[in-house]
């Protein structure tokens, strides 16, 4: 009764919080459609300057979208003026090739792309000479995925990742504001002179903030999936179920750290000690490559549960049995949360 | 006479600065007791455990012959804090509606004593307003509706009249002492205002973590040979240092 009244009285001021609700509910949507384009955008078109360059060789680099120039002579210089992102040149029978390397991601694609030319080249005036080369490119390398296919973007890898890291970011904060705009008013103070209970009061904003929670939860993953055409191989009711429990953490987690915070900027401040660090193991990086150490440190944040088994269900369609270790820990997560909440309550009163 | 409240040899210290040192309180059913004394003389603290919302390091509190802090007793204890804690966001309706469904109140229970708290404190016709177009003293008159609302045995007030002007000053004494008459409440009231202190059945002036002197007003009155409450007040205080 006394839950029911404060879960209603949490719900009544969000609703009336229009800025908070829109931060809940459309910035996360905003900030996934930029990444969205971000990482989806078509390459740049490679500009390369030729000299003395065999026909053949320059319609194969044609073929592969690069923007190829004549030229008669060129040195570095040419390659300033005219903007270019290289330079090919035959000299004494060999190719040597000039980057401008302003950029190195645009100067490896190149790279890469001049080579593979190249030995198609060599390989057409080896095998055939007579075979035009786009047959011979035709019969290339029959390349298979065993997740995603040809068309598999950064993002689609990405995506599920984003997905859970928005949900936990956004619920961490407003729940963890909720709360503490409740000390910092006085109001917590005053409802413990009332003969309500620290579990009813945990479990009023778990219920409270959670509706939001999952409110956010089904609007961003319908979006990501329906709007922006997110990779979704997997259940849509498993990736609510992982994400409605990392929203449970993020909450319990938001509400535990704001006792800690005397302000509204000191909850802030722990944006960057709480949340930052959980991206850099959610997957986004390879975590296979890191120091053994560091990867422990990856099995301490909440995120990293989450990701695995968001990536798991939406990119390669695990189903619920193989993601229930990572259900687990973030069930384990919020339990000890929880807990560690009803707990800190205490500074308030003792029962 | 039955005793409402018994603080035996309270002592409460935040850190090194002692706040309250050995604290002995009687207060009997039915009794406006009033705690005069400087600001940071205790006083919010002594009310807080009484309340139970702190713990004494030392000694014992009861109310109503149940040790503090007790849960249960909360239902029997109308507490209004010294700051206004209220959700801004919400109106005044739902700031009573709120705290009203956090005792053991049924539904039309609750229509009465929000109608009574609210015409009490003469706030009927702004309470659908929201709470943070109030004013000082509009906010300080919903928390003391608020303190009513669940018609409790023992009315614990820090500093309630603060802000409030004197004509509604008047009329929420003139309720505080019909509610101790006539219902046979126990109000505790900490207060600056010298004249709310002539008003309390007994007043205990409290400085620096000890009770200098308690008594009737009239008693306090003579033994300081003074008539005037402000000198009571003065001449305590002096005695002391």
């Amino acid at each position: 009764m006394r839950t029911v009244a404060l879960i209603k009285r949490i719900c009544q001021e969000m609703l009336r919080d229009k800025r908070t609700l829109a931060l809940l509910f459309v910035a996360p949507l905003i900030i996934l459609t930029l990444m969205y384009f971000l990482f989806n955008g078509n390459t740049v078109d490679l500009k390369l300057g030729v000299v003395n360059v065999d026909n053949s060789l320059e319609k194969i680099l044609e073929e592969a979208n690069i923007n190829v120039i004549q030229y008669d002579t060129a040195d570095k210089e040419t390659i300033v003026v005219e903007d270019l992102d290289g330079l090919l040149e035959v000299k004494n029978e060999k190719l040597e090739l000039t980057l401008q390397n302003s950029d190195p991601s645009i100067a490896k694609a190149l790279q890469m792309k001049v080579n593979q030319s190249v030995s198609l080249h060599a390989q057409s005036k080896f095998l055939n000479p007579n075979t035009a080369p786009v047959a011979i490119q035709k019969k290339n390398i029959d390349t298979q995925y065993v997740y995603g296919n040809s068309e598999t973007a950064f993002f689609d890898v990405l995506s599920p990742v984003l997905v859970g890291f928005f949900v936990f970011f956004f619920v961490f904060l407003i729940s963890g504001i909720g709360l503490l705009k409740e000390r910092t008013t006085g109001t917590l103070e005053r409802l413990m002179s009332t003969p309500i209970r620290r579990g009813e009061i945990v479990t009023a904003y778990l219920v409270g903030f959670g509706i939001f929670a999952v409110i956010q939860t089904v609007i961003v993953v319908l979006y990501s999936i329906n709007v922006l055409d997110m990779v979704m191989v997997g259940s849509v009711w498993n990736v609510i179920l992982i994400n409605l429990l990392l929203a449970l953490v993020a909450l319990s987690l938001g509400t535990l750290l704001s006792s800690f915070a005397a302000s509204e900027f000191q909850m802030v401040q722990f944006i960057p000690i709480a949340v930052i660090p959980q991206v850099f193991f959610a997957g986004i990086f390879p975590l296979e490559g890191m120091a053994d150490w560091l990867q422990s440190i990856g099995k301490i944040m909440p995120i990293y549960y989450a990701a695995d088994a968001l990536k798991g269900v939406m990119y390669k369609g695990l189903h619920l049995t193989d993601i229930s270790g990572d259900l687990f820990a973030l069930v384990v997560f919020a339990t000890i949360f929880i807990i560690l909440n009803i707990f800190a309550l205490k500074k308030y009163r003792r029962l | 006479m039955n005793y409402s409240i018994a603080i035996n040899q309270v002592s409460k210290s935040f850190g090194k600065k002692v706040v309250l040192n050995q604290i002995d309180l009687i207060i009997e059913e039915g009794q406006i007791y009033g705690f005069i004394g400087p600001s940071g003389a205790g006083k919010t603290t002594l009310v807080k455990m009484i309340v139970g919302m702190d713990t004494p390091d030392a000694g014992t509190i009861h109310v109503l012959n149940e040790k503090m802090p007790n849960l249960e007793l909360l239902q029997e204890i109308g507490y209004m804090a010294q700051s206004d804690a209220l959700y801004s966001e919400l109106t005044g309706m739902e700031n009573l509606k709120f705290f009203a469904s956090l005792y053991k109140l049924n539904k039309v229970e609750i229509k009465e004593r929000i109608s009574y708290a609210a015409n009490l404190v003469h706030l009927t016709t702004e309470l659908n307003q929201r709470v943070k177009a109030y004013s000082g003293g509009m906010k300080r008159r919903l928390s003391l509706a608020i303190a009513l609302i669940q018609n409790p045995k023992i009315l614990i007030l820090d500093e309630p009249t603060v802000g409030i002007d004197p004509e509604l000053r008047l009329s929420i004494w003139n309720e505080l002492l019909r509610l101790k008459n006539e219902e046979g409440k126990t109000i505790i009231v900490t207060t600056h205002v010298m004249d709310e202190a002539e008003r309390c059945d007994f007043v205990a002036m409290v400085r620096d973590g000890v009770i200098l002197t308690r008594g009737t007003p009239e008693e306090l009155k003579a033994h300081y040979q003074v008539d005037n409450f402000d000198e009571v007040f003065l001449k305590a205080g002096r005695k002391d240092s």
